[in-house]
């Protein structure tokens, strides 16, 4: 059984456990049994509820039975219905906007535009460059216009048909690479960020070169739960935005300066969120929400149809990749060279950040003394692209370890053996020059994934062949492949940001109320929140609440794989405070040293565990409140060379994976991908499984089929018809072979992110394991059925 | 704006018809999983609804005589089920190959032929089988073949006021066989669909292809060359090398795909072509092995 499998009340994870492979369907057992006997009112299935446990998710049982709100389903009293006028041109001039028509109609209540618009013009999460509403211009095709309100969402749907857009359409800008010379399409220019990263000597050669070109498509975060909010206005011009989102303070700052108002009287509170994954970092609705409201002084909601949804979010950057890999003949990394071009689309977003991380990740894991890497990310008329899980280090991995595979081969040395050998350790050097410093078990999970024994061989049944239910394989054109891929991310946020999370606890008898604005998108806060104060103050009577941004400071991003660290440090420093106070009350009742007590079930014990006084008699009706505002350690920026030390942490994952590939019609079926993963220490093992099994999915879904088209700029596919996600039977074995817990020292209990890591390594892994296959270069994802088929008929006949 | 009218739920197929004549813009609704999508995308605006299904008459299949009769509210997971899928082993792997278990629960064959999708999975195999489809109006009532009924894409020959109650199947002696091609394991749209059949009692092949061109289509060239080459005397379909390629190579001849987002006209025909080899060999290799047709459903 593996580490994750252990279905007994004890936490699971042991430390040291050895590396132990488990057949194929344990994991997801482990996490049924586990679950299922559920009994507990506190949301503590057979556990301890302490760190380390896999406590369930309080609102598990209402989101499996579709009890649960999500912001879809708000609603207030004589609400409208807001719609949005989008553009159908990647580029075009307006000429006018003629709202007579929609502004008559019978129940619409607002037609608002630019000119209704009474504070900022323009948004964004790093450069302000993105117009709530477009004025003169459009730059992408979906780019808001003019909102509505309606006593009808059908209503809403008319009007917004009914306002009259006189367009002047221009040659959308659409390659990436020609926006680098191209004409700007904004006056900020073409080019968000370029970054020269030059490291060691750069003139260094290898006796081996291995150079190869590679590109990823736009993958979409395809979350279930679609954009939507309700605003609802006060008389005294305030308004409550109730909000699915990443992050409620900084949507609530960009909100207010667009609305006019002073940042107290815009409230926001978190509503249900049906997954994120990057793609609510941006604000979408919230602006024309809220002027919507304070116009119609009426509640207004908004839910974005799918379509809606696919042009109204930011996506993954696409990315074009040249790179050269200079080596010694033994397999010592000498250099890496790259080029690295990401699409960023109309508006900046992150686009500088994603491309700073693509950039400092470029040459993987290893020990790379010398690099010289270009990253541009430009502007073009294509969709806005931003954050999404991996952000920026999605896209290298699978460059640069496509260009590992290639050297093995070059070399002809074992693949595994060349990652093994260049493996990078915490006194090594990233090639920006840091120190990787922390605790960097690279070779560790390199081995762990690697030891994982082979699934059995695909037996006859067609559902799990290759094509699945359409029946269309061949047995004897299936042919196995295998494939390995390592990689590696930052956690927290780069470069100098002074990042920080806010929490309050307040016990009151045996129960505590935690008030933070962290985001729970569906990673599980709210479980870690509960575990913490447990540990902390030996209560399980837990209330988490998010506040709303007049309540609490703010807690950050719930993104850069940061909330367990920062929002989980900030509840942590809480917790350890009251519990500070309440042993000094209790010391001082009972005339001993504070040293002398702890905290333990609903009591403050002795340091042998006999009950003294129980914290209803302590705090009950005198309840102990501290707030406290937590940091990581600061960063630098980087300098003109891409050097620095512009990172906190950082934490490494490898995949191994084994697909079927029917070679004659290019189906693919991916059989199993095994992980390793360095995770500092497990805090909640079901939850933790849920994200590697999460993001393991999410990269075979870019691997081969995930892929917002876009043609002149305009996406071919914003449909779940359309717009492939795996299904069950696309969806590998998932094996779980090591867990690697060394503590980062500068993580609240030694836990590093492990939110994005499964989503780096997976795609290329499972590109390597069609490669192997099908002996096909494959250099782009996602690998698409003629893509294999037409190479391998010519490779076939040659 | 306009609001809904009603909706009428008949339990008869009269029933049905009679709403239809009395208001012939009525719109019909089956299981909904076309007619709610196209309702949610604005594309459709029902002032009137009649729904099917509560017309039991209409959800249940029978052998008349030589022919199986299936009502046209007769969903996909019913078509899996023992009896029917052994009777019609190609439907029942066509059936398989559509959506999810809940859209296979709640969408017809009546709807799949109602929405005329080149895509519509269960078209190629009704075309290959002969099927005929049942078509009455309050005063009226006709048979058209599949090729007679869709008359373009997304486009079939129903008049106002008039239905689909069945479809109309002979019952022989057969090996069928059903293939789709598709960029994800399961609920995709085909990019390519073959259904083949091989009638041992009459000695005649079918042979239809979805998504490849902007009807299901009939391979007719390939069915004729390949009723041509098997000796029925013995049952045999020839285990000769090209065989099953040339047998492809004819059925990808009769398509006419374009490229679309989902994917490019070269590979559909190329797909087709395996589609088609493919089918040929499984049903010669059956027919040697005097195998049942095997269906994968649950
Ligand atoms: C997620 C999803 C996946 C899908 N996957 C597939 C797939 O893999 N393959 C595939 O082929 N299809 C697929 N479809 C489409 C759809 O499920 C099928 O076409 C189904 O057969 C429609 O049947 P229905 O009963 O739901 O029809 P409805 O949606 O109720 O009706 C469809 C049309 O047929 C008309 N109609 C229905 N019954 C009759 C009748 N008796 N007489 C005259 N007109 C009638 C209706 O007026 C309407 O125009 C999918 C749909 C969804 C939502």
């Amino acid at each position: 059984m593996s580490p994750m499998s252990s279905a007994s009340p004890v936490p699971p994870v042991l430390p040291m456990s050895p590396p132990m492979p488990v057949a194929p369907d344990t994991t997801r057992e482990g996490g049924r049994r586990e679950s299922s006997g559920s009994n507990g009112s506190n949301g503590m299935i057979g556990t301890s509820g302490l760190i380390g446990s896999s406590v369930i998710r309080p609102d598990a049982v209402d989101k499996a039975r579709g009890d649960f709100a999500f912001s879809s389903d708000l609603w207030a009293e004589g609400m409208l219905w807001g719609k949005v006028l989008r553009s159908p041109h990647p580029s075009a001039r307006i000429l006018s906007i003629d709202t007579a028509r929609a502004q008559q109609m019978p129940g619409v209540m607002a037609v608002l535009t630019w000119a209704d618009l009474p504070g900022d013009q323009v948004f964004g999460l790093d450069a302000k460059d993105q117009p709530v509403f477009a004025h003169d211009v459009v730059r992408y095709a979906g780019e808001p216009i003019a909102a509505v309100a309606a006593t009808h969402p059908e209503l809403a749907r008319q009007a917004v048909d009914a306002i009259v857009v006189d367009f002047e359409p221009a040659i959308p800008l659409v390659d990436p690479d020609e926006a680098l010379s191209a004409p700007a399409t904004h006056e900020a220019g073409n080019v968000f960020r370029h970054i020269t990263l030059r490291h060691g000597d750069i003139k260094a050669e290898g006796d081996v070169v291995v150079e190869g070109t590679y590109e990823v498509g736009m993958q979409d975060q395809a979350f279930m739960g679609p954009e939507s909010g309700l605003a609802i206005p006060s008389s005294d011009g305030s308004v409550d935005l109730y909000i699915s989102t990443q992050w409620l303070h900084v949507d609530r700052d960009q909100v207010a300066a667009c609305l006019g108002l002073p940042p107290e009287l815009v409230r926001l509170h978190l509503a249900g969120v049906g997954g994120a994954f990057g793609a609510r970092e941006d604000i979408t609705i919230q602006v024309q929400l809220c002027l919507l409201a304070l116009r119609t002084r009426r509640p207004v909601k908004m839910v974005f149809s799918r379509a809606e949804s696919f042009l109204g979010h930011v996506h993954r950057h696409p990315a074009r990749m040249w790179y050269r890999h200079h080596a010694r003949r033994d397999g010592t990394l000498v250099k890496v060279e790259a080029r690295i071009v990401l699409d960023g689309g109309a508006y900046m977003s992150s686009s500088a950040a994603v491309i700073a991380n693509a950039t400092c990740f470029a040459a993987g894991p290893y020990r790379v003394p010398s690099a010289a890497v270009d990253g541009f990310a430009v502007r073009t008329n294509n969709p806005p692209c931003g954050a999404m899980r991996g952000f920026g280090a999605v896209q290298v991995c699978f460059a640069y370890e496509s260009q590992m595979d290639r050297l093995a081969d070059a070399l002809q040395m074992d693949p595994i053996e060349l990652r093994l050998k260049n493996a990078i350790c915490s006194t090594d050097r990233l090639i920006t020059g840091q120190v990787v410093g922390g605790t960097a078990p690279v070779a560790e999970v390199i081995r762990a994934a690697a030891e994982a024994p082979l699934p059995e061989p695909a037996s006859g049944d067609l559902l799990e062949l290759p094509g699945g239910a359409g029946r269309c394989a061949e047995y004897d054109k299936v042919v196995r492949g295998t494939g390995f891929a390592v990689g590696f991310k930052n956690l927290l946020y780069s470069e100098g940001f002074d990042d920080f999370s806010t929490a309050r606890c307040r016990l009151d008898g045996d129960m505590a109320t935690i008030t933070c604005a962290a985001a729970e998108v569906g990673q599980g806060f709210v479980t870690l929140a509960r575990q913490v104060v447990t540990e902390t103050l030996g209560v399980t009577k837990v209330r988490i609440s998010s506040g709303d941004t007049n309540e609490i400071g703010s807690a950050g991003s719930t993104s850069a794989s940061r909330q367990s660290w920062m929002s989980g440090g900030a509840v942590l420093e809480a917790c350890k405070a009251v519990a500070d106070r309440v042993l000094s009350m209790a010391a001082d009742t009972l005339q001993v040293r504070p040293e002398t007590l702890r905290l333990s079930v609903g009591y403050v014990v002795s340091g042998d565990g006999i009950p003294l006084i129980s914290l209803n008699d302590l705090t009950r009706g005198k309840p102990v409140e501290e707030s406290v505002v937590f940091h990581h350690k600061p960063t630098d920026p980087l300098d003109s060379d891409g050097q620095g030390n512009a990172h906190v942490s950082f934490a490494f994952v490898a995949h191994k994976a084994v697909v079927d590939v029917d070679v004659e019609l290019g189906l693919v079926r991916v059989v199993q991908l095994s992980t390793a993963q360095d995770v500092g220490k497990v805090l909640n093992p079901l939850q933790l499984l849920g994200q590697i099994e999460g993001g393991t999915l999410q990269g075979v879904g870019l691997a081969v089929m995930e892929e917002l088209l876009v043609a002149d700029g305009i996406v071919q596919n914003p449909s779940f018809t359309d717009y492939l996600i795996p299904t069950t039977l696309d969806a590998p074995d998932i094996v779980v072979t090591r867990l690697v817990e060394e503590p980062d020292p500068l993580a609240p209990f030694g836990a590093k992110g492990a939110g994005e890591m499964p989503a780096i390594s997976s795609t290329p892994a499972v590109v390597s394991a069609i490669r192997n296959a099908t002996g096909l270069a494959l250099s782009r994802v996602p690998v698409r059925p003629q893509d294999i088929a037409f190479g391998y008929a010519k490779s076939d006949s040659a | 704006m306009a609001t809904m009218s009603g909706i009428a739920r008949p339990v008869s197929v009269e029933g049905v018809l009679d709403v239809l004549d009395e208001d012939p813009a009525t719109q019909v609704l089956a299981g909904g999983t076309d007619f709610m999508v196209e309702v949610n995308y604005g594309h459709r605006k029902p002032q009137s609804i009649v729904a099917l299904s509560r017309v039991a008459g209409m959800r249940t299949w029978q052998v008349v005589e030589d022919h199986l009769v299936i009502g046209a509210g007769v969903t996909y997971s019913q078509v899996m089920k023992e009896q029917l899928a052994d009777l019609l082993p190609g439907l029942a792997q066509a059936a398989r190959t559509v959506g999810s278990p809940q859209i296979r629960n709640a969408g017809t064959i009546g709807g799949n032929l109602g929405t005329a999708s080149p895509a519509g999975d269960s078209l190629p195999i009704l075309l290959a089988l002969d099927a005929l489809v049942n078509i009455r109006s309050k005063h009226s009532s006709r048979s058209l073949r599949v090729d007679e009924y869709v008359i373009g894409p997304k486009k079939h020959a129903l008049q106002p006021g008039e239905i689909i109650v069945s479809v109309r199947i002979p019952l022989s002696d057969t090996s069928q066989e059903f293939l789709k091609v598709g960029t994800r394991n399961a609920m995709v749209i085909s990019v390519a669909g073959l259904a083949l059949v091989v009638d041992w009692k009459s000695g005649r092949v079918g042979c239809g292809l979805g998504s490849v061109g902007p009807t299901p289509i009939r391979a007719s060239e390939a069915e004729a060359w390949l009723a041509g080459v098997i000796d029925w005397e013995n049952r045999r379909i020839p285990d000769r090398d090209g065989y099953g390629q040339e047998f492809g190579r004819l059925v990808a001849r009769a398509a006419s795909p374009i490229d679309d987002h989902r994917s490019s006209a070269a590979y559909r025909s190329y797909a087709l072509s395996v589609c088609g080899k493919r089918a040929y060999e499984r049903i010669r290799r059956q027919q040697r092995q005097v195998l049942p047709g095997i269906v994968n459903g649950e």
